[in-house]
């Protein structure tokens, strides 16, 4: 499932080694808008709708993150 | 802050947009940013066309077309105006009121009340709230609301994170007395603490505008902004909007003793297609009752696009059907409101060109 999440994130930023990074944000691996379009492509992927106060740095800092915040959603990981 | 206004109601709404029209498409080139991610960002922001005045055209220019339209074709008789509010964050000057510039160039009668509000996206609930107080008087029997901005002229070609979305154009509101009238329930809320948000830092007395100021600077994410040009802090108003707007939402129809699903339509400021969305789902309104055209066909024009969505969506449909509608407004001070109001028999709901390099309208 992580790999699904690392393929999402690869089709926004393919150019970013997303498994080398603890802070996608602060690494400069993801702006404010990519987490936009990856809430986008995570809403259609899982079949969720990420609320807007979820829609914060903290949760889409590294993989372990979006990972727990998909749970949070009653995703299966 | 609650308010509850009766024997009020909305008579006739017009809104103008300049006829000159660009494309995200046609504008990638101008952001030092991959094509394939301003193509990402066009399909989740909604980001397609937007309007934007050409030249030196001023929100004055706008309203006195507007105006002028209406009372060419006698849907306003300029000898009943007794209340004149502009709404806007882009005025012609510093000083005179740019309210006063409109009244001035389509001689309207002196024995009436002007005023500029400096209000932006919450601006039409602003503006209807003090549309609705003035109608308290009994000296004051019809006001004309106008929402207006041209921001465009002050936001950075270079600043993807702002450049796309904005949008000029004007709306014009007829407000007036309605014996029997539906009772109109309205909320607002202010938090200055968060001013900074949104915001123009140069061109008033605090950094007055110079050669500096003007000067393109590096902000990160390769966007180019000079401290004369609009600022946003994207994540933060997200967030705002995300937090603040649902519980309003649930406020205004608690103190109305309504449902959502009493509502025809949520007529919502429009920042961008994604925000909305996130709103809807949260709120649990289907996304066609909570319409994000204005933005993608228009741009965000600020204080307009909650009366553009009215003429683009209902339009004349209102002359002679109506609706429960929901307003709601969010954006610089920080400020927040919403409306719930039946809309219906008007006397206009229509939206208008300015056209191309007409230079200054000379009304009156």
């Amino acid at each position: 499932m992580t790999d699904r999440i690392v393929g999402l994130l690869q089709e926004i930023r393919p150019e970013s080694d997303f498994a080398a990074s603890r802070d996608f944000l602060g690494d400069g691996l993801l702006d404010s808008f990519d987490m936009i379009a990856l809430v986008a492509a995570l809403d259609a992927v899982f079949r969720v709708s990420i609320e807007g106060v979820d829609i914060v740095p903290q949760n889409f800092q590294n993989l372990d993150a979006i990972a727990a915040l998909l749970r949070k959603y009653r995703v299966a990981l | 802050m609650k308010f509850l206004f009766r024997d009020k109601r909305i008579s006739g709404l017009l809104a103008v947009v300049p006829a000159n029209e660009a494309s995200f498409l046609d504008e990638m080139r101008n952001f030092d940013f991959p094509a394939h991610r301003s193509l990402k960002l066009k399909e989740v922001m909604g980001y397609d066309k937007h309007r934007l005045v050409q030249g030196e055209t001023c929100v004055s220019d706008l309203a006195v077309f507007g105006l002028q339209h209406l009372i060419d074709r006698r849907l306003l008789d300029r000898d009943d105006i007794d209340a004149l509010i502009l709404v806007t964050q882009s005025p012609d000057h510093l000083m005179p009121p740019t309210s006063s510039i409109i009244q001035g160039r389509l001689n309207l009668k002196q024995d009436m009340f002007c005023l500029d509000i400096n209000q932006g996206c919450a601006g039409f609930v602003v503006g209807l709230i003090e549309a609705f107080l003035l109608l308290e008087q009994e000296s004051i029997r019809k006001v004309v609301l106008i929402n207006a901005d041209v921001l465009s002229r002050r936001t950075s070609p270079k600043d993807r994170n702002s450049f796309p979305l904005i949008g000029d154009a004007a709306s014009i509101t007829v407000v007036e007395r309605d014996a029997g009238g539906a009772v109109i329930h309205a909320n607002l809320k202010m938090d200055g603490t968060r001013n900074e948000a949104l915001m123009i830092p140069a061109g008033g007395m605090r950094m007055p505008s110079t050669a500096d100021t003007a000067v393109l600077e590096d902000v990160g994410d390769n966007n180019l902004r000079a401290k004369d040009h609009l600022r946003m802090d994207g994540s933060a108003v997200f967030n705002f909007v995300q937090v603040e707007v649902p519980p309003m939402i649930d406020a205004l129809l608690a103190a109305a003793g309504a449902t959502g699903d009493a509502v025809d339509w949520f007529l919502f400021h429009q920042p961008n297609r994604f925000m909305l969305q996130k709103l809807a789902d949260k709120m649990h309104v289907p996304h066609a009752k909570m319409p994000s055209n204005v933005v993608e066909k228009f741009g965000n024009s600020s204080g307009v696009t909650i009366p553009m969505a009215v003429a683009l969506n209902l339009g004349q449909r209102l002359i002679a059907e109506r609706f429960r509608v929901c307003f709601a407004g969010f954006g610089v001070g920080l400020t927040w409101g919403s409306m719930l109001l039946s809309l219906g028999a008007m006397s206009f709901c229509e939206l208008i060109d300015y056209p191309n390099s007409s230079g200054l309208q000379t009304g009156g």
